[in-house]
């Protein structure tokens, strides 16, 4: 029983199958950015704006484009074998050729794919060496940033601070500016440190040192989030990054560094505060509040959000938050501290003076 | 196909007991062995508490135990195919007795540790692995008592006979599996890990 | 089909009926205490599918409440729940008792055997993985436990440390998961060496390992991959039993413990599973599309080699699923080539389940309709794989929606496509009716569109950023319109679900009498009645070849000549 000679279209197919590819993997993005137009916001991987997702960007797409031959070719395969051998109405009903194999087909079909293979596999090793750094570069600005359940805590060495939430850095393209360096720690579970347009993913694990860098291209506020499942409000630990020019950043950064101010007008809300079980989790610099539970609030309102990202810095938010946190962020670990009204309005009042 | 008897050509095939039996030993070389990394692994990473240096003695006489207790099952073993009853019974309570005399070795260290030495599974990352992975074993070698006894009183009250060889060959795979086990948590605990 | 003088089954009683009165209790009886193959076989599938309706719910409440943007249909703890069920579910109380079930039902009958090697253990491994499906869900009723916190088990399917110790779960929850998923693991190890035994110590004259029909193959080779992988899950679970219970601190990260060697150890175990869960889909389509291509399958030999490569590789490609926990350089470099390496077992099976298509006359009854979508799903579900194993792209995809959507491409795109198709061509042996082909064809219909609904588009949600296992998210992610697309597709999905009961309720009640080889196939299953008697077949057969009822039908041109 000898094999029948395929009448395979291949030569059709590999003219089309390069049109074919193009087409994939342009389309792709363009929908992906069809998709962005609708909003600033949306952390594509397919927009990058910092070197290393830029590389990824560009790997990955080799690694589609592979992907999307494959598809086609294979496809085709399927859908030429379902068409052209159907069984069609007033068939004899005697049985077709039985073909128990062939070597040479069977041959070429593991070493095309163990070529492919190779060639992926050295590609991925050229990558991961590139683009995976594990030791602070010399000049590069270091951060640490500690996962908590569920909110970042944000600590710069050089400047003796600490943040939270809103990471910023300075621009690094070739003409000013330097790559941030981020040491990665936890405080309690695992959580992941993920901004899809400037930094690829990397776990926050507690008992051990992880890190990432940045070096963003453009300035602007991206966002990220938390993407190792961590508890009851993995969904809100959101992250958002600022990348300002140098200037900028050193302006923000000195300012990041004063203490705390202090406004006689709240003097009766602030001593709520720092007599209240606030203390224990929060730090405000310059008081006696030093908490390492919590966020630190020093420049609370230096920042545009509350609660890890789940509503805007407003006078009203932050009373509902300080409240009942469970209102806005169910399973918040910050327990509603059970204030009067007036102390409420005290703290708030305190609070926003805190720039 | 043919479904005349008469062309009865039947391959031989393997004995069910005996795959059962190795794969069951399979699987719980993959349980041991997740012990063993997770021991070799914690190895020097305890934060505090006694460390295995300070307070784990080399255990010869169990050791000589148990390896001597898979020379006596062999005997049991033999004795049973050979018919002999006797050698058989004698062989099966000596391997008994050995595993017994391991089991108390074991208890003895485990009561100087947890007396003296104030180590238990809580203390530190030494005392989980330690007390797991050898615990694990020990747990196996009083299953393989109890089985060994089982099979020593249906023995002394008739039930066991020349046929039953085979049965029995299982339990000495297993014993011998036990075994095996010790010399992979001895060179891990007693060597590596000291 | 020619007309052709089989051995008569006789009088035996067979699958369905029992002796003596038929009274509900004697039924019931004679169910719980069986220790043959078939029935067990019938009750792991059917308890399968009430886990599959229960997990496909969890599912698509889950969806309902990602239909909007901060919506708050469920609250976080109720969806962290039900992630958590409805995965553990899906992987331990669907896809292995079916495939263990299905193994069960036919491995004895293929190899001309009379029941497993060991019916007592086979039933015993049954009632475990019940047993543990039940415990499992009692942590809705029981999670409460002294504690009074948390209900069901809220740490996700693969519940990494250090979430799963007593700081970060209190209550009971936790437990139930480890206890539900050990007992019934002692099952599925159980079933696998039983499945192991019958095969290699129970064939008929002339069923040489050369001969085994490959479903009896790769049911060889899933077997043995139970027996390497499911017992480290077992040591890392009692593990943390004893952190739980004793104070051990094995995965304690305040106690110098580490939340990576969890990973390691659950991962060691959980890749293994994955082709534990899809070789015995690849078996079913190895049986179902020669048969309805009218062609024997193309390169047996090397469809048996690719098995043997995909089961030795996976055991050692586990770390791909920690690409960003921070592996050096070369561990990543390692386990992404090795990973790439598993597309090459892969795609040979592809080409030669498309090589017996080819030149075949293709008859796409219920059956081969299931395994062509499954080839096609499949092919994206190995190559979206092949993105995931290039590790700096997975530094993106990792944990994010694309990951989900990839996943469910294999378990569903691959397996549950191929459980529907194995289903439908095997039911007709089991009831002995055939099922109504309308109804399947609007299921399959249905149940495909929905599918590539919700599975394609979660691919997009992955790239734009949406990392899986969140309750809600912000409205300006530009995420909403996927989300929405993805939780339109679950309601065609349940429609299709729902008409797949309806058929098989309807073929029992009034199918058509199936006769005893409705396809007209070739493996030994098809030479006994329909229900096959207790006894499998009245005489022992002997079998000259891979395909004995193709001998049997074409006596003038049988296999054993080219084999």
């Amino acid at each position: 029983m000898e094999f029948p000679r395929p009448a395979l279209p291949l030569a059709a197919l590999s003219r089309t199958s390069g049109f074919v590819v193009g087409a994939l993997t342009a389309a792709l993005p363009v929908a992906m950015y069809a998709a962005d137009a609708s909003s600033t916001q949306t952390p594509s991987i397919f927009d990058p704006r910092s070197t290393q997702t830029t590389e990824i960007l560009a790997y990955s797409t080799l690694v589609l484009g592979i992907c999307a031959v494959i598809f086609t070719v294979v496809t085709a395969l399927i859908a030429y074998a379902v068409i052209r051998y159907r069984a069609r109405p007033g068939d004899d009903g005697r049985e077709p050729a039985q073909i128990y194999g062939s070597n040479p087909l069977e041959l070429a079909w593991t070493v095309i794919p163990v070529v492919v293979v190779v060639i992926l596999a050295l590609v991925t090793a050229r990558t991961i060496v590139d683009l995976q750094i594990d030791e602070r570069p010399e000049g590069w600005m270091p951060v640490t940033a500690i996962g908590h359940q569920w909110w970042w805590e944000f600590h710069y060495p050089e400047f003796g601070f600490t943040t939270a939430n809103e990471l910023h850095i300075p621009l690094s393209d070739s003409t000013s500016g330097r790559p941030t360096f981020l040491t990665l720690e936890s405080a309690d579970v695992i959580h992941s440190f993920w901004i899809p347009r400037l930094a690829g993913k990397m776990d926050v694990i507690p008992n051990r040192t992880n890190h990432a860098w940045i070096a963003p291209l453009e300035t602007g506020t991206y966002v990220g989030q938390c993407a190792e499942y961590c508890g009851t409000q993995h969904a809100n630990m959101l992250l958002r990054v600022v990348v300002q020019t140098p200037e900028e950043f050193e302006r923000w950064a000195r300012a990041q560094q004063r203490p705390a101010v202090d406004d006689p007008k709240v003097a009766d809300g602030r001593a709520t505060f720092l007599k209240t079980a606030c203390i224990n989790c929060h730090t405000v610099r310059g008081t006696v509040a030093t908490g390492r539970f919590g966020p630190d609030l020093t420049h609370l309102m230096s920042r545009a959000t509350i609660g890890a990202g789940v509503a805007t810095n407003t006078p009203a938010n932050l009373r509902a938050w300080v409240q009942s946190p469970d209102h806005l962020k169910m399973g918040a670990r910050m327990p509603a501290m059970g204030l009067g009204e007036t102390d409420v309005d005290g703290v708030v009042d305190y609070l926003i003076t805190l720039h | 196909m043919s479904t005349s008897v008469q062309t009865h050509t039947s391959p031989r095939l393997p004995d069910r007991g005996r795959v059962g039996m190795t794969c069951l030993i399979i699987t719980e070389s993959a349980f041991f062995s997740i012990f063993v990394v997770g021991y070799l692994f914690y190895i020097g990473k305890s934060q505090h508490g006694p460390q295995p240096a300070d307070v784990l003695e080399f255990p010869w006489l169990a050791t000589a135990c148990l390896l001597s207790s898979s020379a006596t099952i062999m005997l049991a073993v033999a004795g049973l195919r050979a018919g002999a009853m006797a050698r058989f019974s004698l062989g099966l309570l000596a391997t008994m007795v050995l595993g017994a005399t391991f089991l108390g070795f074991t208890a003895m260290e485990w009561r100087g540790l947890i007396e003296g030495h104030g180590l238990t599974i809580r203390t530190n990352l030494f005392g989980t692995t330690f007390y797991s992975l050898v615990g694990f074993h020990a747990a196996h070698v009083m299953i393989g008592v109890l089985a060994m006894s089982l099979v020593l009183s249906l023995s002394l009250l008739g039930h066991v006979e020349k046929r039953h060889a085979e049965r029995v060959e299982l339990l000495s795979w297993y014993w011998h599996f036990v075994d095996a086990v010790w010399l992979a948590v001895l060179a891990s605990v007693y060597v590596i890990g000291r | 089909m020619a007309s052709i003088d089989l051995p008569s089954p006789g009088t035996q009683a067979s699958t369905w009926t029992s002796p003596g009165r038929e009274q509900w209790t004697t039924v019931l009886h004679s169910w719980v205490t069986t220790v043959d193959h078939k029935r067990l076989g019938i009750l792991y599938v059917g308890c399968g599918l009430v886990f599959l309706l229960i997990g496909g719910a969890e599912a698509a409440m889950m969806r309902f409440q990602l239909f909007f943007a901060q919506n708050d249909l469920l609250s976080p703890q109720v969806f962290n729940r039900f992630f958590t069920m409805h995965g553990t579910t899906m992987v331990f109380f669907v896809g292995m008792p079916i495939i263990i079930g299905m193994g069960n039902y036919l491995i004895p009958i293929m190899i001309g055997a009379r029941d497993m090697a060991f019916p007592r253990l086979n039933a015993w491994g049954f009632w475990m993985f019940l047993f543990g499906g039940l415990i499992f869900y009692f942590s809705y009723l029981g999670g409460d436990g002294l504690y009074a916190a948390g209900t069901a088990p809220d740490v996700g399917w693969f519940a990494y440390a250090p979430l799963t110790g007593k700081a970060f779960s209190r209550g009971n929850s936790t437990d139930y998961w480890v206890l539900g998923i050990l007992i019934s693991g002692f099952g599925s190890i159980a079933g696998a060496i039983n499945m192991i035994t019958t095969t290699l110590s129970m064939r008929c004259p002339g069923m040489t390992l050369g001969r085994l029909p490959l479903f009896v193959w790769m049911m060889l080779i899933v077997s043995g991959l139970i027996l390497i992988a499911l017992s480290p899950l077992t040591a890392a679970q009692v593990m943390l039993l004893f952190d739980r219970f004793l104070g051990a601190h094995f995965f304690d990260t305040q106690a110098g413990g580490d939340a990576v060697l969890w990973q390691h150890f659950f991962w060691f175990f959980g890749h293994p599973e994955v082709y534990i869960l899809i070789i015995p889909g690849f078996a079913y389509a190895s049986e179902i599309i020669p048969v309805f291509s009218r062609k024997v399958i193309f390169g047996y030999p090397i469809m048996v080699g690719a098995t043997c490569a995909i089961g030795l590789l996976s055991v050692g490609v586990w770390a791909h699923h920690m690409f960003v926990v921070g592996l050096g350089k070369g561990t990543a470099i390692w386990f992404a080539a090795i990973t790439m390496l598993v597309g090459v077992p892969t795609g040979i099976k592809i080409f030669n389940w498309v090589g017996t298509m080819y030149g075949g006359k293709l008859h796409f009854r219920l059956p081969m309709l299931f395994c062509t979508a499954f080839l096609f799903q499949f092919l994206i579900a190995g190559l979206t794989g092949i993105m995931l194993a290039a590790a700096p792209f997975t530094w993106q995809l990792s944990d994010s929606y694309f990951v989900v959507a990839h996943f469910h491409y294999v378990l569903i795109g691959g397996l549950v496509f191929t459980i529907f198709g194995a289903i439908y061509y095997w039911f007709p042996k089991v009831s002995g009716r055939m099922v109504n082909e309308t109804l399947g064809r609007w299921h399959f219909w249905l149940f495909t569109i929905g599918f590539q609904m919700t599975f394609t588009t979660m691919h997009v949600q992955g790239l734009l950023g949406m990392p899986r296992r969140i309750y809600t998210y912000p409205a300006e992610r530009g995420w909403e319109v996927w989300n929405q697309i993805t939780t339109a597709g679950v309601v065609f999905q349940g429609v299709g679900v729902l008409l797949f009961v309806i058929a098989l309720i309807h073929a029992l009640r009034r199918g058509e009498p199936a006769g005893d080889d409705p396809w007209n196939a070739w493996t030994l299953e098809w030479s006994t009645s329909s229900p096959p008697p207790a006894y499998n077949f009245a005489e022992i057969p002997e079998v000259r070849s891979r395909r004995p009822l193709w001998d049997l039908k074409h006596p003038d041109d049988p296999d054993w000549k080219y084999e």
